[in-house]
């Protein structure tokens, strides 16, 4: 091995590493300088980097828990901060004036509007549309957003409690009713002939029958003489032919013995107060606002 | 300097120092900060130990491979601040063993999800997803209604948790499967004992309202303490000279 005499290539010009098998040498190409360049560069700037941000672990823990802070104080909560601010910066011209506004003041103003609608729905995508569906028509024990018919109150205050507080939620404010379970009250032929009372109540017959009498001793109390339900109660109106789990002779049957009862989440640790507010007027705007 | 290059190629103990050299650093950037760890949990209340049927219900999570498609990890990035709520703390998996956070997301983040659903809305997604989200691609675990929850060995899985630094206590080992029924079963006579043992906050209740205690229950129960935890009204992030103040 020739190591300090420098070998040329006659036909490239460059430079051999001065290993030789057979009669063929190896060039010694360089890197381009360019890339050189570039790795030095590189380097020089990871020396920055370490000072400008929380890099090294250390034994005393002064940065954000523990190693070194970095010129920049820069930790990722302040990165969110910084980033948060710019929407509540956006968002402030609207914010100040929705906060101050009442729900019938935001609904006359049409940019209070749009902006609580636009609001309400992004909200609504992403907590309520996985039971209430997406544009809000409900399913069998998520009720339907859309249509006229509400358990507990269809004005903006209504749902806005409802929203905040939830229904049978662990919420100290929930909304609350809970209907017997009348197979520990009635027979079953009873119950056969009050959900019979109610399933052609609900067709616009009206039967004077035993099934009149359950009714008015049993359920009127909640559920109205008239059988309209009553909002405060959160007992369903029964002859609008809307059915929250079901309108045959077997499901009415089914719920009177053993009653489901829906459970909704309390909203109100969990999102802020204009997001409530801005569902509440959202929801209203589906269809059935009172 | 290049040229030097040789004799370290032709220097085998030379050559061996300097990779033991070279790699020790690598493992020193690695190792060092583990020395560190307890630092980097932040100091939040309320967060405690899994019950027995929570654990149980991890541990169907972890079987049924929900970590593949839901992560538990909000990142303190605007966007998932915005739609899953506070970002995640390390405190809150420090008790995870193994921990789900992660980074893939076919389905939504879960470590907030807890107290977000109903019960029965959870027994009715999990048996069918689609009849509640159409637009959804998750499959359906109709078989976990069924199954009943493997809860009569659930010490043993917390005497493994004890050892890897989970601070059971003898009493939580002791009535493990008796504070796992008490938990799934409405108004327990045993739900004095649970609520001792891991607070009153404890979500106890026939998770599934069906009879048996089945892996349905123990999943529930697992999802709807998920992100609940921690007391996060009282949290303030450490400023950036703020580890020892």
């Amino acid at each position: 091995m020739t190591q300090n005499e420098k070998k040329i290539d006659e036909f490239t010009g460059t430079e051999t590493t001065g290993h030789e098998w057979d009669g063929i040498t190896e060039l010694d190409t360089p890197m381009p300088r360019w890339w050189l360049i570039v790795f030095y560069v590189c380097i020089i700037w990871s020396v920055g980097y370490w000072f400008w941000y929380p890099t090294w672990p250390t034994f005393s823990g002064d940065g954000e828990r523990g190693g070194t802070v970095g010129s920049a104080q820069w930790t990722q909560y302040k990165q969110l901060e910084e980033a948060q601010a710019e929407i509540k910066a956006l968002r402030a011209e609207y914010e100040s004036r929705f906060e101050a506004a009442s729900f019938k003041g935001v609904q006359s103003d049409p940019t209070l509007y749009a902006f609580a609608l636009a609001g309400g729905k992004s909200a609504f995508g992403d907590n309520c549309a996985t039971c209430h569906g997406t544009g809000g028509a409900g399913a069998s024990g998520y009720p339907n957003l859309n249509d006229d018919d509400w358990l507990w109150g269809g004005t903006v205050d209504d749902i806005y409690q409802t929203v905040s507080y939830g229904i049978r939620s662990p919420h100290d404010e929930t909304r609350f009713s809970e209907m017997p379970a009348f197979a520990d009250i009635l027979s079953d032929s009873e119950i056969s002939d009050l959900a019979g009372f109610v399933a052609a109540k609900a067709a616009g017959v009206d039967m004077p029958d035993i099934g009149a009498t359950l009714y008015a001793d049993n359920c009127a109390v909640c559920h109205a003489d008239n059988a309209g339900g009553d909002k405060t109660l959160g007992a369903p109106n029964l002859v609008d032919a809307i059915w929250f789990y079901g309108g045959t002779q077997g499901e009415i049957e089914a719920q009177i013995k053993k009653p489901k009862h829906g459970m909704m989440p309390a909203w109100q640790d969990r999102l802020s107060e204009n997001t409530l507010r801005q569902l509440a007027i959202y929801v209203h705007s589906l269809g059935g606002g009172e | 300097m290049l040229k030097h290059h040789a004799k370290i190629e032709k220097n085998s103990v030379l050559l061996l120092i300097f990779t033991v050299i070279v790699i020790s650093i690598g493992g020193i950037v690695e190792i060092l900060p583990l020395f560190r760890k307890e630092t980097t949990i932040e100091p939040v209340q309320g967060v405690r130990p899994y019950t027995p049927l929570e654990l149980a219900g991890q541990n169907v999570y972890i079987r049924e491979g929900c970590y593949n498609c839901h992560s538990q990890q909000i990142r303190a990035l605007r966007d998932e601040v915005e739609r899953y709520g506070h970002y995640s703390l390390a405190a809150e998996s420090m008790y995870d063993h193994p921990f789900q956070w992660g980074s893939k997301r076919t389905g939504p983040d879960l470590a907030r999800v807890g107290g977000k659903y109903s019960d029965d809305w959870h027994v009715q997604h999990m048996s069918n997803p689609q009849a509640l989200v159409p637009e959804s691609i998750m499959p359906s675990y109709p078989h976990l209604t069924t199954r009943v929850a493997d809860l009569d060995g659930i010490a043993d899985d917390l005497k493994a948790l004890r050892a890897v630094g989970v601070p059971y206590s003898d009493d939580m080992i002791s009535n493990a499967a008796r504070d796992a029924y008490a938990q799934a079963t409405q108004d327990s006579d045993y739900l004095d004992g649970l609520l001792e043992r891991y607070g009153d906050k404890v979500n106890a209740r026939n998770f599934d309202s069906q009879n048996h205690t089945s892996e349905m229950d123990a999943l529930i129960a697992y999802l709807q303490v998920l992100g609940t935890m921690a007391e996060l009204k009282d949290y303030k992030p450490a400023p950036a000279r703020g580890g020892n103040q």
